[in-house]
């Protein structure tokens, strides 16, 4: 399988990764050395293989509905970029 | 004093030999002296570390109840938040970023009276096997200033192996924990997944990740570990599972004792000194009557593809959130939100965790999950398989951890994939969830240490640890210093 | 509907907010109208290293809301990630439920002019909400603001097969899903706060030569009121159609997608938003830091022991128990649970249901609108009421009377006799006492009197007036006519 430099593009606006010309070149050869690395697994034989996303079969872990402290209104803000009032800012958001 | 492990300080602070003050000034001495070539460290809070140590001592003076680690130092990876406190994860997008909480295992050496020394480099965000790949500095092995630590947790191994602390934590998801312990000639456990809660452990691959113990030998990872693990309520996948005394039955052998031995860790790749010290420590099992048990793992030749499928797409979606909006780092020039978003991550992200967030999103993108991700996770599962049919015949599973001896910086920089095929050896263990653990085996001819790992079955973190003791108790490597 | 050139196609997805204390992953308070950020942690501003801990009390909920659907509740679900970049989600993923959610395969039967009509439910599912963005009026006009109390609230989000087909319908099913959730206490549903959020995918089906053509669908959002939906619903269907006359694109046709539409209450008009392009790359994947849900049928049982009456079973059942019309029960039903509890108590302890009925969809109804509460917070037991009622029918009290008795008592507190007697409301019911009254009402207006024997018959109407000022209303009007007309005719 071959990687173009347009999916490459593509992945990278699907990850909100700014890539320069040059960065996407790079990043166009060592993923598609990867991907035809990663292209092994299809040998692999995995009908009827349930997937496994968890290494530990452990199921139904839950807390009471019962309040537990906040943070405080500064200090949920305290690392924000950009504060303005008690709200984080951010560039106008187009619908 | 530096040189001893955290076991003997201990012993030593209890017979009121000496105060936790001193012992904390003579490892800040040794950071100051030796941190500057080794590069350990990427925080250390001296006063903070001084004053906390004065008030142990006062505390014992006055007969109160100490913690378990009462005065000692422990250096912890730069991924694990601690309140008020810088935690970068190597990244520049976390350059300023100060958490407002504690991750579970800091609130628990906080609890046992240790002593928070420092926070070490590390690969940024965990992603990398020589430490790199930090935005911040370059951490060097103390055996060979030329060679790298090895990685993620190289900071956290350097510091214990150059004796600036005598414990460290690390994280490990591929081995990131055991590869950097094996290189640095230190001991590395990587629990059972669910073992030590993630709560405050930055994620890299959630369903991978780690917590876990370096140390100087395995009586001090066995201290370490049961301080750390156990349940929290605050992380659903740790497990509500009584915690053994490890430290308690630490010096029983197990007996009898099947060690499996995979053949597909010993073929093409293994580098040939690194085979030698392996086999000549399953030999000193051999001869404390120890079965030794050819085993297979057929499936561990898929284990590099399945690891770099799953972990880059969790990463994908646990990296999403460092955008520059509500914390972290904001590209001072933008045109609007989506380019705020791309300059931001593009600014302060490095190219390896460029890589694997490429990767992962783009393994789970439409047209492409099933026949990466999907079958990744198919594959996973029968890695899981093939060590639940080896330990039905074994106690527990031995081999190298890393296929070569501590490599020289720079060396595999330009080739990711050859950086990622480093990892054959350890990465299954995160894939399966079970234990493993490195423990210093012999030396290259060049100096260079050389880790054998064994791994068990989940939650068997006390038989690994006696039969790594077993080991340690017939051999000295893990009393070599290096010369710094 | 019947002479529109075309059928309209409507599916609706209904977001609810689920009544916990805290949020479906942390312990911050859900509660309405916080301050901007302070009701955030580290597990909902997505702070690097927080995980969430599902919240057992949002699942039971929404398991119960899934029963009262007539969903199938799956043996085995799990969380996933959803992932999309917006500020109002600070992780950058929603956590929600995928390919197998907790439940699916359900309906709701609604009323409609040509009876009762079934509506398939494809799904409903859990997943967590996202915050509010502020778009900055004036100023600078540069920028959004983010508050982030709202992030992390559970929702259940409840997915219609595309079974509606009017707007009315719409409407219908939405006020039916509403009683229903409002009544299991599953959701407030307050659509003016955010709780019930309603978007509705439409097209329509044009007959033609060949057979019907269906238009691509629309998805139709920011819909903040149920008249807004068929409003909506209405503007969009004519609108597909005109186009569709224009451009003939039929749903299928290569380069045809779903596209979504922003309702402009003020104006009255979809508008088509741009298609963003990434819109269906959500590369869900399961979320690792969250375990799957194992149900078995011991929980199910469980939950469903909570469910009680369902309203569809309660209508029927005091239509027939009280003899009710169709829009009484309807009146009734809709004000919720407790409600219908009150009536119920009402019609027993006064043993007349039309009564109760009166009192409690005229007084009553009216006095909790009035003070915009809810009847669990109505000062008067339905036996105090109930006691009135009875007063009133056992002493003649007119209704007017009753109705002051009953202002009194809802005002300043009191049984019913006790207010009766210190609003002087006692009857006369001495005939005699009556009789003097009314004698001497005569000899006050004695031109009346001459007046009524000359024939004007009216003119009684003022001795009666006199009477019962006199008895300050309290004799009852058929005994005082009774006695007038005797004492007229002897005078
Ligand atoms: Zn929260």
């Amino acid at each position: 399988m071959s990687l173009t430099v347009d999916d490459t593009r593509w992945v990278a606006h699907l990850a909100r990764l700014q890539l320069a010309d040059a960065e996407l070149a790079t990043m166009t050869r060592q993923l598609g050395a990867i991907l035809d690395y990663v292209t092994q697994l299809q040998q692999a034989r995995t009908d009827n293989v349930e997937p496994l996303a968890h290494p530990l079969p452990i199921h139904n872990v839950f807390r009471d509905d019962s309040p537990a402290p906040s943070l405080s209104v500064d200090a949920a803000l305290a690392n924000a970029p950009q504060r303005r009032d008690n709200f984080f800012a951010v560039p106008a958001v187009l619908d | 004093m530096i040189e001893h492990t955290a076991a003997d300080l201990l012993a030593t602070l209890r017979k009121g030999d000496g105060s936790a003050e001193s012992l904390t000034g003579a490892f800040l001495d040794a950071i100051r002296q030796r941190d500057t070539r080794v590069r350990a460290f990427l925080h250390v809070d001296e006063a903070a570390a001084l004053e906390k140590a004065h008030d142990i001592d006062a505390r014992r003076k006055r007969g109160e109840p100490l913690g378990a680690l009462a005065g000692i130092p422990v250096a912890v990876k730069d991924v694990l938040c601690t309140a008020g406190q810088r935690t970068t994860c190597g990244s520049k997008v976390l350059q300023s970023f100060v958490p407002p909480y504690d991750a579970h295992v800091i609130s628990r050496l906080r609890r046992a009276d240790a002593v928070l020394i420092g926070k070490t480099n590390m690969d940024e965000f965990a992603m990398g096997s020589s430490t790199e790949n930090s935005a911040y500095q370059i951490t060097r092995n103390p055996w060979e200033l030329a060679c790298t630590p090895g990685g993620s947790s190289g900071g956290s191994a350097a510091a214990v192996a150059a004796c600036e602390t005598p414990l460290a934590l690390g994280s490990d998801t591929g081995g990131s924990i055991r590869q950097p312990a094996s290189l640095c000639g230190v001991v590395g456990l990587k629990p059972t997944y669910g073992r030590v809660s993630r709560f405050g452990l930055v994620a890299f691959a959630s369903s991978l990740d780690q917590v876990g113990p370096l140390t100087h030998d395995v009586r001090d990872a066995a201290l370490l570990l049961e301080v750390i693990a156990g349940h929290d309520a605050r992380d659903s996948t740790s497990v509500d599972r009584p915690v053994p005394k490890y430290t308690r039955t630490l010096d029983d052998p197990v007996q009898p004792l099947t060690i499996g031995v995979p053949r597909e860790y010993f073929g093409a790749g293994l580098d040939g000194e690194v085979e030698q010290a392996v086999r000549a420590a399953l030999k000193v099992y051999e001869k404390a009557g120890t079965k030794l048990l050819d085993v297979s793992l057929p499936y561990s030749q898929y284990a590099v593809a399945t690891y770099y499928v799953v972990a880059t797409a969790e990463a994908s979606s646990n990296l999403a959130r460092y955008d520059g909006v509500h914390y972290g780092h904001r590209a001072a020039k933008h045109d609007d939100l989506i380019d705020l978003y791309c300059r931001s991550r593009g600014e302060g992200f490095g190219a390896e965790v460029k890589r694997r967030i490429m990767l992962g999103t783009y393994v789970l993108s439409s047209g492409y999950k099933d026949a990466y991700y999907v079958k990744s996770l198919q594959v996973r599962r029968l890695i899981k398989d093939d060590f639940d049919r080896a330990f039905a015949q074994c106690d527990v599973i031995a081999g190298p951890v890393s296929p070569t001896a501590a490599f020289r910086l720079g060396d595999r920089s330009d080739d990711p994939l050859a950086m990622y095929l480093s990892d054959i050896y350890t990465i299954s263990a995160n894939l399966s969830g079970i234990a493993g653990i490195s423990i210093p085996c012999g030396f290259t001819k060049g100096g260079l240490p050389i880790g054998l790992q064994l791994q068990a079955p989940p939650f068997e973190e006390e038989k690994l640890l006696r039969v790594a003791r077993m080991h340690e108790r017939a051999t000295d490597w893990h009393t070599r210093r290096p010369k710094l | 509907m019947a002479d529109l050139p075309y059928r309209i196609v409507i599916g609706l997805e209904v977001h609810v907010q689920l009544l916990t204390q805290t949020k479906l992953f942390c312990g911050c308070s859900t509660r309405f109208g916080q301050p901007p950020n302070s009701a955030t942690c580290p597990v909902c501003l997505g702070l690097p290293g927080a995980l969430p801990v599902m919240n057992r009390r949002a699942f039971d909920l929404a398991v119960k809301a899934a029963l009262a659907l007539n969903c199938r509740i799956a043996s085995f679900t799990k969380w996933d990630r959803k992932n999309y970049y917006y500020p109002d989600l600070p992780k950058n993923y929603q956590i929600s439920q995928y390919d197998l959610p907790f439940s699916s395969d359900g309906h709701l039967d609604i009323q409609t002019p040509e009876g009762t009509k079934r509506i398939g439910i494809i799904r409903a599912h859990l997943e967590e909400d996202a915050g509010k963005l502020l778009h900055e009026e004036g100023g600078s006009g540069k920028d959004s603001l983010v508050d982030l109390n709202r992030t992390g609230t559970p929702l259940l989000e409840i997915v219609s097969q595309p079974e509606l087909s009017a707007p009315e319908e719409a409407k219908a099913y939405l006020e039916e899903l509403r009683l229903l959730l409002k009544a299991l206490e599953i959701s407030d549903c307050e659509m003016q706060e955010g709780s019930l959020r309603c978007d509705a995918n439409v097209n329509i089906h044009v007959p033609h030569a060949d057979g019907v053509a269906a238009t691509p669908i629309v998805e139709v959002k920011n819909l903040n009121s149920f008249r807004a939906v068929e409003r909506a619903i209405k503007f969009e269907a004519n609108r597909q159609y005109g186009q569709f006359q224009s451009d003939g694109k039929k749903l299928g046709d290569r380069g045809v997608s779903k596209a979504t539409a922003g309702w402009d209450d003020v104006r009255g008009v979809t508008v088509v938003q741009r298609r963003k392009e990434e819109a269906s790359d959500y590369r869900y994947f399961p979320d690792p830091d969250l375990v799957p849900i194992e149900v078995d049928s011991a929980w199910i049982a469980e939950v469903r022991a909570l469910l009680g009456e369902l309203p569809a079973a309660q209508r029927t059942r005091l239509q027939s128990q009280y003899a009710l019309s169709a829009y009484d029960t309807e009146v009734i039903t809709r004000q919720g649970r407790p409600f219908v509890a009150y009536f119920e108590e009402l019609a027993r302890g006064c043993g007349d249901a039309a009564e109760a009925k009166n009192w409690l969809t005229n007084e009553i109804l009216q006095t909790l609108n009035d003070r915009k509460s809810d009847v669990r917070a109505f000062p008067q037991p339905a036996d105090a009421i109930a006691e009135l009622i009875r007063e009133a029918k056992a002493t003649g009290l007119n209704k007017q009377r009753a109705r002051d008795v009953y202002a009194h008592m809802v005002s300043e507190g009191g049984t019913a006799k006790e207010v009766i007697k210190k609003l002087g409301f006692t009857p006369v019911t001495d005939e005699g006492q009556l009789r003097d009254i009314v004698r001497r009402a005569m000899a006050a207006n004695a031109k009346a009197v001459t007046d009524f024997k000359n024939g004007k018959v009216k003119a009684a109407d003022a001795i009666k007036g006199a009477v019962m000022r006199e008895t300050k209303g309290m004799a009852r009007t058929e005994m005082v006519q009774q006695i007038l007309l005797e004492e007229l005719q002897r005078a």
